[in-house]
């Protein structure tokens, strides 16, 4: 006779945790932030076909990391939900909110009834239309859902690059600018990124109805290129200037993280 | 509404029309017993030029002998390189619009690539057998589908009957209680490389003479100021004429024809 052992349901929870957060940590983190056309994201991605970012509807746009699997599959149904809602109502009738909560819904059961939880954070982004601001909705691999009006991080090491993010972070940001901002704050003092390294893509008012565009390498490049000369070294400058605030978050940052997940994060210094 | 995930063996892909089918919303209406007093929709006609196709269509709808709507629209964007004109039931045929662009649409987001141009008249194509149960009783909907093709760097045009069969048009084509004087016109003003201008010409000059002929076709309401669509698909993407340009173009017409008229009868 086999009895099942008793394992304490705090303890479950927190196996499964862990888990989840090592296989977040294991993936490389995504900028979303606002500017002043509407929405930017920023990933880390060198892949061109396998998206971290993505389109749902008109104003909405999926971003996911952890596992591509996993998130894909969740980008499809947030796709099938939106055009379904869509094409039964109307297509104003599609907002963000409720795709979020969905997904946390989801994303909650399959972590307490499940075997394995899913590895992904995933970002619900929705430009804001007639006066109602831009909003993130940043859900969690348990199915916590935090939204943001100003920008989110997601990753393995989100904490240090938000802190990087917030410390100066500024929503009338032309797109150079914004992605010039948002791609320091991804890579950090030590590494530069180049467009090769990047995926990079907008929800932006100037697009009509379909307002998601993906920025193409050639784009990329010219604005990171254009930013060589003057605002990587301005990147710079402003970095030291405040520097003894940078230096105390980032720390901050850093021991956060060691604090979460152990052996999780690539050090950053 | 709860999330619509699928196992792997029950996915529908990318086809809108099943997922509408797995999530319990009918795509398609079964045939049943309706009313046949329905609106219809008339001409609608296509031409290719230089830089891609002009597509173009008139305003009426009627209900039976009386005019149902005045200011109807046949002619939509299917996608940002292509574009569908309808005539028949008017009521199925919007419908199978919207199912249409938001396939195309669906597709495009959850593969990450847009279809082929011959792969979305091919989806049409399915769409409008699908509505064959419904043709029977009268009501058909016959579409008219043409675009830019970026693989071939060309306009295309699409013809299609009620079984859903389809048929690539060399140059030009119209469907519609209209569309023999439509394409008529057409055969006449047709020659190889038109440039914009003139083909915008020659499909207002086609909708002119369809609606001279033909009851169920609108003409241009000078009164109401509502003049037929006119749209141009070229690399580009889809763009509407400006109504000010096809009103201009239309008075042209008639007082071209009028100074004719006049110049004929004074010689006489």
């Amino acid at each position: 006779m086999t009895m099942p052992f008793y394992v304490a349901p705090e303890q479950v929870m927190k196996d499964r945790a862990e888990y989840a957060q090592k296989g977040i940590a294991r993936g490389r983190s995504l900028i979303a932030t606002v500017f002043a056309e509407g929405v930017l994201i920023v990933a880390e991605n060198p892949s061109r076909s396998l998206h971290k970012i993505s389109e749902i509807y008109d104003r909405i746009a999926f971003a996911g990391v952890g596992k591509y699997n996993e998130y894909d599959q969740l980008r499809v149904a947030g796709v099938r939900h939106a055009d379904t809602k869509g094409f039964a109502f109307s297509r104003e009738d599609v907002d963000a909110r409720s795709l979020a909560n969905l997904y946390a819904q989801y994303l909650g059961n399959v972590f307490t009834h499940e075997m394995k939880p899913l590895e992904v954070e995933i970002l619900v982004a929705e430009l804001g239309t007639n006066g109602k601001p831009d909003q993130l909705y940043h859900i969690a691999y348990e199915g916590t859902i935090t939204d943001e009006d100003r920008y989110a991080v997601l990753g393995g090491d989100a904490e240090t690059i938000s802190e990087r993010v917030g410390a100066d972070w500024r929503g009338d940001r032309d797109r150079a600018e914004a992605v010039r901002a948002a791609v320091r704050a991804l890579a950090g003092p030590d590494r530069t990124l180049g467009s090769g390294d990047l995926e990079v893509a907008i929800l932006s008012r100037a697009n009509g109805r379909r307002t998601f565009r993906r920025v193409t390498d050639a784009e990329l490049s010219e604005i990171l290129s254009g930013g060589s000369a003057t605002p990587a070294d301005a990147g710079q400058t402003p970095r030291s200037t405040r520097g003894g605030r940078t230096t105390r978050s980032a720390g901050g940052g850093v021991g956060g993280d060691a604090a979460q997940d152990g052996d999780a994060a690539p050090p950053p210094g | 509404m709860a999330l619509p995930l699928f196992p792997p063996t029950e996915d529908p892909g990318p086809d809108f029309s099943s997922l509408l089918r797995g999530s319990g919303l009918p795509a398609v209406p079964a045939a049943a017993d309706v009313a046949l007093s329905v609106r219809h929709a008339t001409t609608v006609a296509a031409l290719r030029f230089a830089d891609g196709i002009v597509m173009a269509g008139d305003r009426r709808a009627t209900e039976g002998h009386t005019i149902a709507h005045r200011a109807m629209e046949k002619v939509f964007p299917a996608d940002r390189l292509s574009a569908v004109a309808i005539a028949g039931a008017a009521g199925f045929a919007v419908e199978m619009v919207r199912l249409f662009q938001t396939q195309l649409e669906h597709y495009e987001k959850v593969e990450g690539v847009t279809l082929s141009l011959e792969g979305k008249a091919n989806q049409l194509a399915q769409m409008v057998r699908q509505q064959l149960p419904l043709a029977m009783q009268g009501l058909a909907v016959v579409p008219l589908f043409a675009g830019y093709d970026t693989g071939k760097g060309a306009g295309r045009i699409f013809s299609y009957d009620v079984t859903g069969g389809h048929y690539e048009e060399a140059d030009y084509q119209a469907t519609g209680s209209g569309g023999r004087d439509a394409r008529t016109t057409l055969k006449l003003g047709f020659r190889e490389g038109l440039s914009r201008a003139e083909a915008v010409e020659l499909a207002i000059q086609a909708l002119y003479e369809a609606a001279d002929e033909d009851s169920g076709t609108g003409g241009p309401d000078v009164v109401r100021g509502i003049y037929p669509t006119v749209a141009v698909v070229t690399a580009q993407g889809y763009a509407e004429v400006p109504e000010e340009e096809v009103a201009g173009r239309f008075k042209a017409l008639i007082d071209r024809k009028r100074t004719e008229r006049d110049v004929t009868r004074s010689a006489t």
